[in-house]
């Protein structure tokens, strides 16, 4: 589903986030994106929704060139890639339920289809009864839930999540961990970026490991580390 | 892209809560609008005024051509016939010298005495020669004055000049003044706007990875700026209306000679330029400042 051949990223000011980097995502996968900061993990996600474009090599999300999407066939693509931030990145002033109705809103769903979509992605992350606070009254784990039903209500192939447990405690994260999981085994591909190596480790999904830019490592049962 | 109920639904709801959210500011903005429309509408209604004065003088303006004395007739309708080749002549009409006096006579009212001493009438007979273009009224004339017949042909020299450039410089300057206002109530809206989007950048980063299309997002940017517009102008021209209806009153009723422009037709057109001047100025003001903030 997801090709990267050959891909090169140096940006504007010198930096050579990625360096020739080959990769292929399969459909259903589950995979870990380990690496230190500044290992090109967030550039590759990047280039995935189009925010930069590769320098060098090409990006292929569904047998489409992503770099060679017209600028009005970028919103089509981001709807098919469900994003879950690190920071949560809700709005403040709309409660949970419109913060997840807004998903839908934003790409001209109707109300019917809100009415119905909007509640299954809260049962699913299990913040039916939450529905109607504001953000800053839930926990972090209860934020990243409420995160994660607004990237999933609009039913993408693919989820990209960025260190989803970076701001969470153990305990949080690894429900936030069996989350995720569940919805992989109902079909969506996930791509995780993560320092979290217990979960990597216990895990045993696919990991590709990164350093200064470089693919080191891509294991189908793999285990945390970056180390040549 | 078929635009959902729903969908126009959260345009005017956006748009509605960001104008009430920051609602002193979209009075100043509202404020600021009225008072630029309104300068621009009064400095409209002078140019317009001076303009319809200016030409009621140019249309006023002619050609007295004095004849020399003991012409036969056939000698006067061949001059006649000359003065209409004339290039930028109008009308051509015969005044006799009889009729010259009567006028005289009636011009000068109360005073007529001072004629009954005369035995003969002094006044030559005379061509009243219109204009179609006030600007050749020169050439004219001194064309008008070489042809065989003719002993003078007048008209104001001088002030006729003088009173072309005078409204000539009247318009330039408020063309200069209309430009600036227009450009200043712009830059107000663009600001205004900026703010509101900068407010709400978040929320737009956001819509941009939820696959929001860039008019979905521009939008209810664009209708706040449009109702900015319009609020501002409507006042503007409810304000300009009745005040320049009142004064029109004043004039007619103490200085009925200067013919001011009461045209409905002409004012309305005019009133509704500046509505839809004002609905431009919101338009084009978001439209800039949403433009830079849509690059995700």
């Amino acid at each position: 589903m997801v090709h990267f051949y050959h891909v090169s990223k140096v940006y504007q000011n010198g930096v050579k986030a990625l360096k020739d980097v080959t990769m292929h995502i399969s459909r259903g996968d589950f995979l870990f994106l380990v690496g230190p900061s500044g290992a090109g993990k967030t550039t590759l996600t990047k280039l995935l929704l189009r925010e930069e474009l590769p320098t060098k090599g090409q990006v292929i999300f569904c047998g489409k060139n992503v770099a060679r999407l017209k600028p009005q066939e970028i919103p089509l693509l981001r709807r098919k890639i469900g994003v879950v931030f690190q920071d949560f990145r809700l709005l403040p002033k709309k409660t949970v339920y419109e913060n997840v109705a807004f998903a839908l809103e934003v790409v001209g769903g109707s109300g019917q289809i809100i009415k119905k979509r909007v509640p299954e992605a809260l049962e699913m992350v299990g913040l039916a009864d939450k529905q109607k606070m504001f953000p800053s009254q839930l926990s972090g784990g209860e934020q990243q839930r409420a995160g994660i039903a607004r990237a999933i209500v609009n039913r993408p192939l693919l989820l990209i999540t960025d260190e989803p447990t970076g701001n969470l405690d153990p305990k949080t994260s690894w429900e936030l961990i069996y989350l995720l999981q569940e919805i992989n085994r109902l079909g969506t591909t996930i791509i995780m970026a993560t320092h979290a190596w217990d979960i990597v480790n216990a895990l045993k999904k696919r990991v590709v490991a990164f350093s200064g830019g470089q693919m080191v490592r891509d294991e189908k049962r793999g285990v945390y580390g970056y180390g040549g | 892209m078929a635009m959902g109920v729903n969908t126009l639904a959260y345009y005017f709801r956006e748009t509605a809560r960001y104008l009430f959210r920051n609602s002193w500011l979209s009075l100043a903005a509202i404020g600021t609008i009225t008072v630029s429309l309104l300068i621009l509408g009064a400095s409209l209604l002078l140019v317009t005024n001076t303009n319809k004065i200016a030409l009621d003088l140019e249309q006023k303006l002619e050609i007295r051509v004095f004849l020399k004395q003991n012409l036969s007739l056939s000698q006067v309708k061949q001059l006649e016939k000359k003065i209409n080749f004339v290039s930028g002549v109008a009308s051509v009409s015969f005044v006799s010298k009889e009729k010259a006096l009567a006028d005289l006579r009636r011009g000068l009212g109360e005073r007529k005495d001072i004629l009954a001493g005369m035995k003969k009438n002094p006044l030559p007979d005379a061509f009243q020669v219109k204009m179609t273009r006030s600007e050749q009224i020169a050439s004219a004339a001194a064309q008008i004055g070489t042809l065989p017949g003719v002993d003078q042909a007048r008209y104001g020299q001088g002030t006729v000049e003088k009173l072309l450039l005078v409204t000539r410089w009247i318009r330039i300057t408020g063309i200069i003044i209309i430009g600036a206002l227009i450009l200043a109530a712009l830059f107000l809206i663009s600001s205004i706007i900026r703010l509101s989007v900068f407010a709400r950048r978040q929320e737009i980063n956001i819509m941009k990875y939820l696959g929001a299309t860039n008019w979905f997002i521009r939008t209810p940017f664009l209708l706040e700026g449009v109702t900015l517009g319009f609020l501002g102008s409507f006042i503007a021209v409810v304000i300009l209306y009745f005040s320049y209806w009142s004064f029109v009153q004043q004039v007619s009723m103490f200085v009925p000679f200067i013919p001011l422009v009461a045209d409905q037709r002409l004012l309305f057109n005019l009133f509704g330029g500046l509505v839809g001047l004002g609905l431009i100025i919101g338009i084009a003001g978001s439209f800039f400042s949403v433009r830079k903030y849509l690059k995700v």
